[in-house]
């Protein structure tokens, strides 16, 4: 096997080679080096998505099966690298703000996308074990970097064990799949499936609990409960990088599982899929309305746009497919420019993260203000700001495969999720200023705000792309 | 003749002048507002003279769209960037751009905060207003239609009064309710007609099962919007929160979409639905006439209660509307421009007062004719013009319709027609108490007459109310034949879907004729007879007359 034949693999190849030379040069240093490290990591992933384009376009199977390449993994692995680039260029300021600057930090983030990346391209159930746990160890140890506070290190460990006993439950689904089918292989899995007469209730059993396990990583509910917890206790960063890419990375490893092996069983996931598409929407909206912690809040706001994605995916048809996809790159960007948001606002040297220490940001930073509200509005789903976009393409796929039930819960969960976002805005404009926020400034993190604004204001103008690119890939799966 | 694409100049100009606002900064906060309060001026000016320009050349005998623009927007999807206007947006158009002037200019001494962001938020209002009444394509309408919610929201909660907070969140999610579900509508159709190109979808109902839905669906968003009762509630406190030039686009404008989306969509999108609401919509209408007029007649807050004489207002245009006659429509669509230049007046002449002395509350004013008789002599002519004098444009609106309903329904048209009496009272009583009376209140006995900023704002107001109660003929002509060509899209929806029914009926019949010749066998084994080729040839015959009719 030459090294050729390998191209498609060339991308997480040099990832996995340039971030372990990266450690190299970390431990070996004296001194901070964590900013060095974190610009070798974003020039990393650059060679990366370099590596990733270079490859010949048409699908290829390596590895024996463990690793597909196509066009919908070529898709959805330039998202990851590009918000794994946004994540870093984030934290560079407040990780020496807060004082966890260490070169790991970089080298964890530049793992979990190779992990993300394998996930994607998982061509058996091996490969997705694989991928999806090293993505998910080094997000645990992302979770807990801070390693002197508390809600960290707790944040750390709950996301640990359930995190843990979501992997029980994918081995054990895994095992079942395999002891019906006798194959790990996709392709493999699927002609068996397809070619069974009438319902196989062990192989249900298995689907079913792989996308139990699945809807953990992506925080569907019911599975949703360390979402906000997590999102609490981890540093700032850390939680915009958990709401902005892995999340993209699962949603799509379970396309790639639902529309690959288990496409004959549609009948059967996709109940499941519209049960927690419809749960997450509701409960994301309606506990999202307590919260009084800016993260929570955007926890919840992320469970309820998973949500959204999965009504995507519950059409099981291309068109929803693709619709997913657009969303879920579209939610990362505003989710990566309101994290980005939340990254500024200090007070005395510590970070705030009440919903109500927003109200300094239009006194102190009013444009950072306007470019909030944007956001907030965006995943209202106002017009003409890109969250409406994602929402019109994942309802129109709804109405088209006549889920009308789902695409008017969906609906009317927006309404209320609506409340929260609008909280925020009214935090920032209508509430008295009490306290005057600390000057933060980053010209990393001002870069990835403006950009995610300038994309969040002007999608408007030119949405063909995107949903171009997102519809090729769904074309691959389907 | 059509070269200059003015319908999309119309509606991004104001978004230009929100650049220059945006862009052009300075240390001085005086000199700050006093250039952005100069520069929307300038903008919306513009807009309005724009609007001048495509008022002469519209072709009053058009009955289609003119000043059609078309570029792609989603190719691939089929939806485009698609603009025109017929005899009836045309109207909703001038008024926007007019309204808007005059809100800024009621806004220039009032709003002392933040009057960049104030005049950024009335030009986006302006640019969305004005695309909303233009956009032929669906989902460009629901763009432009949803955003107007962010300025509007924004208007009412930083710059209004002690309750906007509440005020602002109610306006948002009640209208946003409704509008999620009219997406759902819109892209229902675009899915079973594939396309959303607004004049196709006219010409192409859809099966009349569908329409109920569909109907239901859109009614949710216009009828909050409108606002009909029950759901109206949302406007009063919005009304009374938002600053003045806030509510007087709020009534002048906002309002008007909701009439405007019962025209554009459910009378001719879906005509056999919207026969079929008729009488629910009908007595909808007569309870907000009569409720809210009675509603309007114990408030003790000026804006309050007209706010809710709008929602009474508002009923006659429902009323008129779903007759779905020329007179009803035509009074409808005139009681709607009329009500957007009589109660955004009567909310500046409100705003007029409320600067002087800082309430609203009718108690606290009292014979200000003595000190105000300018004044009182505007709030005379707007306030006749509400109740409905003949002689101002309020009594052809409401004449026309009441015309439009007696030939549907006598009995609604009885209610409708008491309704224009106790429309009366709580207008002469507000009259009575505010301008004439004794002087029980020193600092309302003190207040100042109209200055010159003032009566330019109501002059163009008043003298467009007493002139077109006199010769609403300007209208009427543009109105007609859009309107006469609403009515004939509209009976034939009705009569396709009669059609449908038929040729249904028609094929059943058949079908049974076709099998029972051939069949000796009981009833219950009807289907399974083995009489398959005469069914198809059934199934071949039946579509044509539906064709034919089409052509």
């Amino acid at each position: 096997m030459d090294l050729n034949s390998l191209a498609p693999l060339h991308a997480e190849l040099s990832l996995a080679a340039l971030s372990m030379i990266l450690l190299i040069y970390g431990v070996l240093q004296k001194g901070q080096v964590a900013k060095k490290v974190s610009y070798g990591a974003i020039v990393s992933l650059l060679v990366a998505a370099m590596f990733l384009h270079a490859a010949p376009s048409e699908p290829a199977v390596l590895l024996n099966g463990m690793f597909v390449h196509d066009g919908f993994a070529v898709f959805v692995k330039t998202v990851i690298l590009i918000g794994t680039a946004g994540g870093l260029l984030l934290s560079l300021k407040y990780m020496y703000e807060e004082g966890f600057a260490r070169f790991e930090y970089a080298i964890l983030f530049l793992l979990s996308a190779m992990g993300m990346m394998l996930m994607v391209s998982a061509g058996n159930l091996l490969g997705l074990y694989m991928g999806l746990e090293l993505q998910s160890l080094s997000l645990y140890v992302l979770a807990s970097i801070r390693r002197d506070s508390v809600k960290s290190a707790e944040a750390g460990m709950k996301y640990f064990v359930l995190g843990a006993l979501s992997s029980g439950m994918l081995l054990f689904g895994i095992s079942l799949i395999y002891g019906f089918t006798g194959s790990i292989d996709f392709v493999e899995i699927a002609s068996v499936v397809s070619a069974q007469e009438g319902m196989n209730v062990g192989l249900l059993f298995g689907m079913v609990f792989v996308l139990a396990a699945l809807a953990f990583k992506i925080s569907a509910v019911p599975f949703h409960m360390w979402t906000p917890d997590v999102y609490e206790g981890a540093p700032t960063s850390v939680t915009a990088y958990f709401a902005m890419v892995p999340k993209l990375a699962a949603v799509a490893l379970i396309i790639r599982l639902l529309m690959g092996p288990f496409e004959s069983l549609t009948d059967q996931w996709q109940q499941i899929i519209w049960f927690i598409a419809a749960a997450s929407i509701l409960w994301g909206g309606f506990a999202g309305i307590a919260q009084t912690n800016i993260k929570r809040l955007l926890a919840y706001s992320s469970i309820a746009n998973i949500g959204f994605a999965l009504i995507g995916l519950a059409t099981g048809t291309e068109e929803g497919v693709a619709a997913a996809l657009v969303y879920m790159t579209l939610y990362m960007v505003m989710t990566a420019g309101a994290f980005g948001v939340v990254l500024y606002i200090r007070r005395d040297g510590l970070p705030a993260e009440k919903i109500e220490d927003l109200a300094g940001l239009s006194n102190s930073n009013r444009f950072l203000a306007y470019i909030m509200a944007f956001f907030m509005f965006s995943m209202s789903g106002i017009p003409p700001l890109a969250g409406f976009f994602g929402k019109l393409v994942i309802f129109q796929a709804a109405v088209a495969s006549e889920l009308y039930v789902l695409a008017v819960l969906g609906v009317l969960g927006s309404v209320v999720a609506c409340f929260y976002y609008l909280r925020v805005i009214k935090v920032m404009f209508f509430d008295e200023v009490e306290q005057d926020l600390d000057k933060s400034v980053s010209a990393s993190r001002q870069f990835v705000v403006s950009i995610c604004a300038l994309i969040v204001l002007f999608f408007v103008v030119k949405p063909e792309p995107l949903i171009n690119l997102a519809k090729q890939a769904a074309q691959m799966i389907s | 003749m059509f070269d200059l694409p003015v319908l999309s100049l119309m509606t991004f100009l104001p978004l230009v002048g929100v650049l220059f606002i945006i862009s052009v900064r300075s240390s001085d906060d005086v000199i700050t507002a006093r250039n952005a309060k100069n520069t929307a001026l300038f903008t919306s000016l513009f807009t309005a003279a724009l609007a001048v320009y495509m008022a002469m050349q519209f072709d009053p005998s058009e009955a289609g769209f003119q000043f059609v623009e078309k570029y792609d927007w989603f190719p691939e999807l089929g939806i485009a960037y698609h603009m025109g206007i017929d005899g009836i947006s045309f109207f909703f158009v001038l008024l926007s751009a007019l309204l808007v002037p005059i809100c800024l200019l009621a806004s220039w001494n009032s709003i002392t905060n933040r009057v960049k962001e104030y005049m950024v938020a009335f030009l986006i209002l302006e640019s969305l207003m004005i695309g909303t009444f233009c956009a032929l394509d669906s989902f460009l309408f629901y763009v432009f239609f949803e955003a107007v919610l962010i300025p509007m929201f924004i208007i009412i909660g930083v710059w209004g009064g002690s309750r906007r907070v509440y005020s602002a969140y109610k306006f948002f999610l009640y209208t946003l309710l409704g509008s999620v579900l009219m997406l759902v509508a819109l892209l229902t159709l675009y899915v079973q007609v594939g396309t959303s190109d607004i004049p196709t979808l006219m010409e192409n109902p859809v099966v009349r099962d569908l329409q109920i839905w569909l109907w239901i669906a859109v009614f949710a968003s216009f009828a909050v919007k409108m606002p009909m009762w029950p759901v109206h509630t949302w406007l009063p406190d919005a009304h009374v929160e938002a600053p003045t030039a806030g509510s007087v686009i709020l009534a002048g404008v906002l309002l008007k979409m909701g009439g405007y989306g019962f025209l554009r969509f459910s009378l001719p999108m879906f005509p056999e639905a919207s026969e079929f609401f008729a009488p629910m919509v009908f007595w909808m209408s007569v309870i907000a006439i009569i409720y809210t007029s009675l509603v309007a007649l114990v408030q003790e807050d000026i804006k309050k209660l007209i706010a809710y004489s709008s929602v009474a207002h508002m009923g006659y245009v429902t009323l008129g509307i779903f007759t779905a006659t020329t007179q009803g429509i035509e009074g409808g669509i005139f009681q709607m421009i009329s009500h957007g230049l009589i109660s955004g007046a009567l909310f500046l002449s409100v705003g007029v007062i409320y600067d002087r002395l800082h309430t609203r509350e009718i108690s606290r004013y009292g014979g200000i004719v003595k000190n105000m008789p300018k004044y009182a002599t505007v709030f005379m002519i707007l306030m006749l013009g509400s109740v409905g004098l003949p002689g101002t444009s309020g009594f052809v609106g409401e004449f026309l319709t009441l015309v439009g309903i007696y030939q549907v329904d006598t009995l609604v048209a009885l209610f409708a027609a008491t309704g224009l009496i106790v429309g009366a009272p709580y207008m002469l009583y507000l009259y009575r108490r505010v301008i004439f009376g004794k002087q029980i209140n020193d600092d309302a006995a003190k207040m100042a007459d109209l200055n010159m900023r003032e009566i330019a704002l109501f002059v163009p107001l008043v003298v467009m109310v007493i002139y077109l109660g006199f010769f609403p003929g300007y209208i009427m002509d543009r109105l007609h034949p859009s309107v006469d060509r609403l009515i004939t899209q509209y009976e034939n929806g009705l009569q396709k879907g009669e059609q449908r029914r038929l040729a249904a009926a028609e094929m059943s019949d058949e079908k049974l004729a076709a099998v029972k010749p051939a069949a000796g066998v009981p009833e219950q084994n009807v289907e399974f007879v083995p009489a398959i080729a005469p069914n198809l040839d059934v199934l071949e015959e039946v579509p044509m007359p539906i064709i034919n009719y089409n052509e």
